[in-house]
């Protein structure tokens, strides 16, 4: 996929968007020197704020909610964009480069930023029960802090990082926990099994009771609220408040009828362009790795930031591949893990510092031969040290055709 | 140029070493970030800049 931009000199970028990829799409742009008009179309009413807390510590207390905004007041105004929030995007024209918005705003502009994001994966009858909760906006996280508060008994659907960091928080404030799903162990898909027994053992020595290896059904209510989680062998796990976290889709329905190819996101090309003068950006965008030779998408907040960047330069006129090293980080009650790269389930993986049975080690992945990626268990500093093996060992791009 | 930062809202990335590796290490015990210099030299302005926008904890504040 190869994009001709037509868009000449940029006078007007708008971003759709208001989280951390979109508002750092703004911050770039003026860093790098753009002078031109910028606004910032958000769904949702709150200023920018950062979700990496929103399952620790907004969720725990720790945190007023405020602390999770990503700019001040101060801040915002300096970058003299204007912020439309509370107004969530309906339909784009990319041929006149136009965006139509709920409250029936028309937004021009030279240059479009998708930022949309995902939205959390539902069961079936979760809309019809109370007590059943997503996370993935700041209301959605105080609304389940005042599940939990006033809850005793939790089981969290879904044993990825989201799940899995939900219920070390909420044992940690004294819940009864229960983390079902149909994997070996946490976060199995993004760790691989060693790494994943680890984990399965730290939640189960804290307390939290582990149903993986089954697939979980549907809920059981009572008079409206839920009552229970039902597993595939047929056991219902009882509980007073549920929390669904399994997985989330691209925020694209709006686009529907734009032209714009969508596909497990908006697909891009390596500038991460969706069409002339249109692009994608965070959680949302599907972009050609040209390193890897494939269309990816990356859900980590990393990524969020390093391809804002990319797109800012892009709009401005820079001509270069988006191909990072994706990292994410995750904190599980003592157990801060990090990881770049990618950890395929059959890699290869041997302990290069520290060790195992102290929690505090560093391991390799390998795979085909050659190092994937990398990951600390409590040794961040020592896993960030490594990070070049992996930019070593990323195979010459394909060649054009 | 003077740097802050938040050690309390730093989660250990090390976005900021490889940014500016002359201003910012990471504690050996838990990565948390280490400030080498509060008032880094004009030249590296920019590397510190960019360190304070790829800090995926929002850790580092810049004042001008």
């Amino acid at each position: 996929m190869s994009i001709e931009d037509d868009t000449g000199a940029v006078a007007h970028v708008l971003v759709v968007g208001a989280a951390a990829a979109g508002l750092t799409t703004v911050e770039a742009l003026r860093r790098k020197g753009y002078p031109g008009r910028i606004t910032v179309l958000g769904a949702e009413p709150h200023a920018p704020y950062d979700r990496p807390p929103l399952s620790k510590q907004i969720l725990s207390g720790a945190w007023a909610p405020d602390r999770a905004a990503l700019r001040t007041e101060e801040t915002l105004s300096g970058l003299d964009t204007e912020f439309v929030l509370g107004d969530p995007a309906l339909a784009l024209d990319p041929a006149t480069r136009t965006v139509r918005t709920g409250s029936g705003r028309e937004l021009g502009a030279d240059a479009i930023v998708i930022a949309t994001g995902v939205r959390p994966r539902m069961l079936p009858e979760q809309r019809e029960l109370t007590g059943v909760h997503v996370l993935r906006t700041l209301d959605d996280a105080l609304a389940l802090r005042t599940d939990l508060l006033a809850g005793s008994r939790l089981v969290v659907v879904g044993e990825g990082v989201l799940g899995s960091e939900i219920a070390a928080t909420a044992r940690t404030l004294g819940l009864d926990v229960t983390l079902a799903g149909p994997l070996t162990g946490p976060l199995a898909l993004q760790v691989g099994p060693l790494v994943s027994g680890l984990l399965a053992e730290l939640h189960s020595e804290r307390g939290v009771r582990l149903r993986l290896g089954n697939g979980v059904v549907g809920l059981t209510g009572d008079q409206g609220r839920v009552s229970g989680v039902e597993l595939s062998t047929g056991e219902v796990l009882p509980a007073d408040v549920v929390v669904v976290a399994i997985g989330a889709t691209p925020a694209t329905e709006w686009l529907a009828g734009s032209g714009l190819e969508l596909d497990n996101g908006v697909v891009c090309d390596s500038r991460c362009r969706a069409a002339p003068g249109i692009y994608a950006v965070g959680d949302v965008a599907r972009w050609q790795h040209e390193g890897l030779g494939r269309l990816i998408r990356l859900e980590n907040r990393t990524n969020a930031t390093e391809q804002a960047m990319a797109v800012a330069g892009a709009i401005l006129g820079e001509d270069r591949p988006y191909e990072p090293v994706p990292y994410f980080w995750t904190d599980q009650f003592d157990a801060k893990l990090q990881v770049h790269g990618f950890l395929p389930a059959d890699a290869e993986v041997d302990v290069v510092d520290g060790e195992l049975t102290s929690r505090r080690f560093v391991a390799r992945y390998r795979s085909g031969g050659r190092v994937t990626g990398i990951l600390g268990w409590n040794m961040p500093k020592q896993a960030r040290q490594r990070r070049q093996e992996i930019v070593d060992a990323v195979p010459s791009p394909a060649p054009a055709h | 140029m003077k740097v802050v930062v938040d050690e309390e809202k730093c989660v250990a990335a090390g976005q900021c070493v490889a940014a500016a590796m002359d201003v910012f290490d990471q504690r050996d015990e838990d990565g948390i970030v280490v400030l080498l210099t509060e008032n880094p030299p004009a030249e590296l302005a920019d590397d510190v800049r960019n360190a304070a926008a790829v800090c995926p904890a929002l850790a580092i504040r810049i004042e001008e």
